[in-house]
């Protein structure tokens, strides 16, 4: 009953968890030892030379420079640990495994929404597996926001116009907390709500029971081919725009001679903002969607342009020069050989 | 303390000179000044506090259940503008800057007194336009101003606050500008810059701070009141801005001005240490170096106010190493003062309580700050009551304490009186126990998880917001002690004499209250300061 009433150390429920914890309480010994320290010194320093008579002065100190080096260079050494081992934590933080179960989150003022690969929408709450790397791809549709999960030990904020990702590893099936850690207007402190951590089979049967709109890469393919996308990025490679099969966790090659990995923010630059990043080779005809689909209607586009990932890129016709060489000539083209380090599969709608 | 009896007022000093209203609204004074200052400013406190008070006594139950969230989002607001704008950073500069920089080193007033007056004219225009803000219905977004919200979403008084900071800022640029060259070219003969107290050293680079960075915030205000009335596209992604640019442009004054709060009390403590153990301050070259070394690298850690923000990774591991860099001067501070008591002759005086109070609350907030430059740990607890505890144990337990600590110093000096000693330690210590429980609580709600700027939270986290609600209470009394007992002195207190405590520094061979101009003869410093050992000063 007690530590539910006034609990004082959060729940530790991911991976990630563990290792802030250790460099915490590191971070909690050394501080408690400085403190500690002071305070005595204070405390016996002002009991033992207190002035007993009036027009008492103090007495001379004669110290080298020992003292004051020794000062200087203990904190130094001690804040280099820190700043090592918060960067190691840090980078393991910014650095998704390459495998990971990818949800997408749009965040509006003042709720979170969600959206599973499978399909399923939720809003305020978010079912995860234990155990699995799960990746978020987050955006706003107005202002700033922070998805924060203090049990998995992980924040990042929300931006409009922009992706920024977390992932965790969440080790303990139950019920989390989440909430928008950057200050948002009116309701900040109602955009909550709670992950929910199943066992991957719990997961499995909820993701069966789920709204049966179909996965996001379907609802993308089918936004591709509404949309007209479908008459320029034609899968035979003989469209007005680049065909878009293995195109995604590749390089491509610009008009401009320099090369941009095609990673979730590059197509969703290349809807809304087409003219800014023209492939080598072709037009700058494209038209922007901006104002014509949603932020998630765009994260669908992405999902269905992850899903080309595994196909082969058609023959190019001319292949002398494998690998791309950025800058090098104005002739550059997209890229001709197969070089994806990881392919994803293609991901089914639930039965 | 050490009374002397039968002292008696000097017949005319600053504050019988003149008669009048006029005479203090036109004064070139100085000290009359920093008396113009100390009045405008603890009125402002007076408001921030009452702020803090209403946000605390909403956070007292999990739901939000005596204001609304509109209503409390304004309050934090608020209390974030007037403490930082119209509090803190004028509070030591513009009073005992203005009243002590003259004396410390022997002249009879600031190099341009009218630029003084002006500065406090414009500081009191930007208090102005603030207050019409929030009568006008407050401001929601923060004291941060973030953007887009603050220039697109938010539908309360943005410009006409902004407009306010954005004037305010203009007072401390010339009081900084003022400060500069005073100490450069008005020292008595002989006070060299190695002779001079440490309180000047920590102004002088607390000047340097406002001129460079002060400039940078009044133009990034201006941005927002232009994106906002104009909808230019400068921060905000859906007319072609980018948001983040605001955040850098924002930090780049705004950690600095954190140096602007807490460095000129990191003067006056290494005063008051000095005075108290009679003793020069131990390595008196590396605590004055240490305060220009954290006035410059102070510039170039903003980016750590931006570890979950969306930046590259490899830019966060600079402003990461650098933050924990700026944090060595500090400590070497602590451990200089901590030096200092040894063999000192140590008399625990009021003053002496709230510079001990410092030093213990200040090596908390700094230690904390460790946690925060630890690139792992940030992105747990930024955006927490940790950070709310962490910057809170610098800006109060490190800036007020030294305010208040100054106050009780120069009271005597200002006002010729003494006032009881008694009471002076008794809120001393009411202070330093109400703040460690307002605040410590919240590195734990931190650290479990409750967000800041929070109107309503969820029910694991109410014991402990109930503990800081207590502290709030002590706080706020022992806050409310000294305004009345100082202001009783100014009516019962004894007279103080020249030098009540004995100290060295030219400001105590000078009647209390001074004359107008300071001096009868200009002074001529043949000692370093500190030099106890030799000094000619009476001890009594």
């Amino acid at each position: 009953m007690w530590p539910r009433l006034f609990p004082v150390f959060p729940d530790r429920a991911s991976t990630m968890a563990t290792r802030v914890d250790a460099l915490f309480f590191f971070l909690i010994g050394v501080s408690a030892f400085f403190v500690v320290l002071i305070a005595t010194l204070i405390v016996y320093f002002g009991f033992r030379y207190r002035r007993r008579r009036r027009g008492e002065i103090g007495r001379e100190v004669h110290a080298g420079y020992t003292l004051e080096v020794l000062w200087t260079a203990v904190p130094l050494m001690l804040t280099m640990v820190m700043f090592f081992w918060g960067a190691n934590v840090y980078f393991s933080m910014g650095s998704p495994p390459p495998e990971t179960l990818d949800v997408y989150v749009v965040a509006k003022q003042w709720m979170f929404k969600f959206q599973q690969p499978a399909g399923q929408r939720e809003i305020g709450e978010l079912h995860v597996p234990a155990g699995r790397n799960v990746k978020l791809t987050m955006t706003s549709e107005d202002v700033i926001h922070d998805l924060y999960v203090p049990a998995f030990r992980v924040k990042a904020d929300i931006l409009p116009g922009r992706y920024t990702t977390i992932w965790f590893n969440a080790t303990k099936p139950g019920t989390y907390h989440f909430f928008c850690a950057e200050y948002c207007g009116t309701k900040h402190s109602g955009m909550t709500g709670q992950v929910v951590v199943m066992e991957p089979a719990d997961y499995q049967a909820w993701l069966a029971g789920g709204s049966g709109e179909g996965s996001m890469a379907s609802a993308g393919e089918k936004l591709f081919q509404d949309l007209g996308c479908i008459t320029c990025h034609r899968a035979d490679g003989q469209g007005r725009g680049p065909n878009l099969q293995g195109l995604y966790g590749r390089p491509v090659n610009l008009s401009d001679g320099t090369t941009v990995m095609a990673d979730d923010a590059y197509v969703r630059e290349s809807i809304l903002n087409p003219a800014a990043k023209i492939a080598a080779g072709f037009q700058p005809i494209m038209p922007t969607f901006q104002g014509v689909v949603s932020e998630e209607q765009v994260l669908q586009l992405i999902e269905y342009v992850k899903s080309l990932a595994s196909a082969q890129p058609p023959p190019q016709p001319q292949q002398e020069r494998p690998g791309p060489r950025p800058g090098e000539t104005g002739l550059a083209r997209p890229p001709s050989g197969p070089i994806p380090k990881t392919t994803e599969p293609v991901r089914k709608p639930p039965k | 303390m050490d009374t002397t009896d039968a002292l008696a007022l000097p017949k005319t000093h600053y504050l019988n000179a003149e008669y009048g209203i006029k005479s203090w609204l036109l004064t070139t004074d100085h000290k009359r000044i920093a008396i113009l200052y100390l009045v405008s400013i603890t009125v402002f406190f007076a408001v921030g506090a009452l702020f803090a008070g209403l946000i605390r006594f909403e956070l007292l139950t999990p739901p939000g259940d005596v204001v609304s969230d509109d209503t409390y989002n304004k309050l934090f607001t608020m209390h974030g503008i007037v403490m930082i704008f119209l509090f803190l950073i004028p509070s030591i500069p513009a009073v005992f800057g203005n009243f002590l920089v003259p004396m410390m080193i022997g002249a009879r007033d600031l190099a341009f007194p009218k630029i003084n007056l002006l500065s406090w004219y414009v500081y009191v225009a930007g208090a102005i336009f603030t207050l019409v803000a929030i009568m006008a219905g407050g401001v929601d977004t923060g004291w941060t101003f973030y953007t887009p919200f603050s220039t697109t979403a938010s539908n309360s008084n943005v410009l006409t606050a902004a407009i306010g900071v954005f004037i305010a800022g203009f007072s401390s640029i010339l009081t900084g500008l003022n400060f500069i060259v005073t100490i450069h070219r008005m020292r008595a003969p002989g006070m060299t810059w190695m002779k001079m107290p440490l309180f000047l050293w920590a102004t002088y680079a607390t000047a340097l701070i406002n001129v460079l960075g002060t400039p940078v915030l009044a133009i990034t205000l201006l941005l927002v009141a232009v994106e906002r009335a104009f909808h230019l596209g400068i921060f905000n992604p859906a007319y072609g801005g980018d948001p983040l640019l605001f955040q850098h442009l924002f930090w780049f004054y705004s950690h600095p001005a954190v140096y602007i709060m807490i460095l000129p009390s990191m003067g006056v403590v290494s005063e008051l240490i000095a005075a108290f153990t009679r003793h020069r301050v131990f390595g008196y070259k590396v605590v004055a170096f240490s305060s220009l070394a954290i006035a410059v690298f102070g510039f170039l850690v903003w980016g750590h106010h931006m570890f979950v923000a969306g930046i590259s990774m490899y830019s966060a591991m600079i402003f990461s190493v650098l933050s924990f860099l700026v944090a060595i001067p500090s400590a070497i501070k602590v451990f200089n003062w901590t030096a200092t008591l040894y063999k000192g002759s140590i008399a625990l005086e009021a003053p002496m309580l709230y510079a001990l109070g410092f030093i213990g609350l200040f090596t908390i907030g700094g230690l904390t700050g460790l946690f925060v430059a630890t690139l792992g740990v940030d992105v747990h607890v930024t955006d927490t009551y940790f950070v709310v505890a962490h910057f809170h144990y610098i800006m109060v337990g490190g800036a007020l304490m030294g305010y208040l600590g100054a106050m009780h110093y120069w009271w005597p000096k200002i006002t010729g009186r003494l006032y009881s000693e008694v009471w002076g330690k008794l809120a001393a210590l009411t202070v330093f126990l109400g703040f460690n429980l307002t605040f410590f609580p919240q590195f734990v709600l931190g650290y479990l998880g409750m967000p800041r700027r929070y109107h309503a939270y969820p029910p694991e986290f109410q014991a402990l917001n109930v503990l800081s609600t207590a502290g709030a209470t002590i706080l706020g009394i022992g806050y409310l002690m000294p305004m009345a007992y100082l202001l009783l002195s100014l009516k019962y207190g004894k007279p103080a004499g020249p030098n009540p405590w004995r100290a060295t520094g030219l400001e105590w061979q000078t009647p209390s209250p001074p004359p107008t101009f300071n001096f009868d003869r200009t002074p001529i410093v043949t000692k370093p300061a500190y030099s106890y050992e030799s000094e000619e000063v009476e001890l009594g």
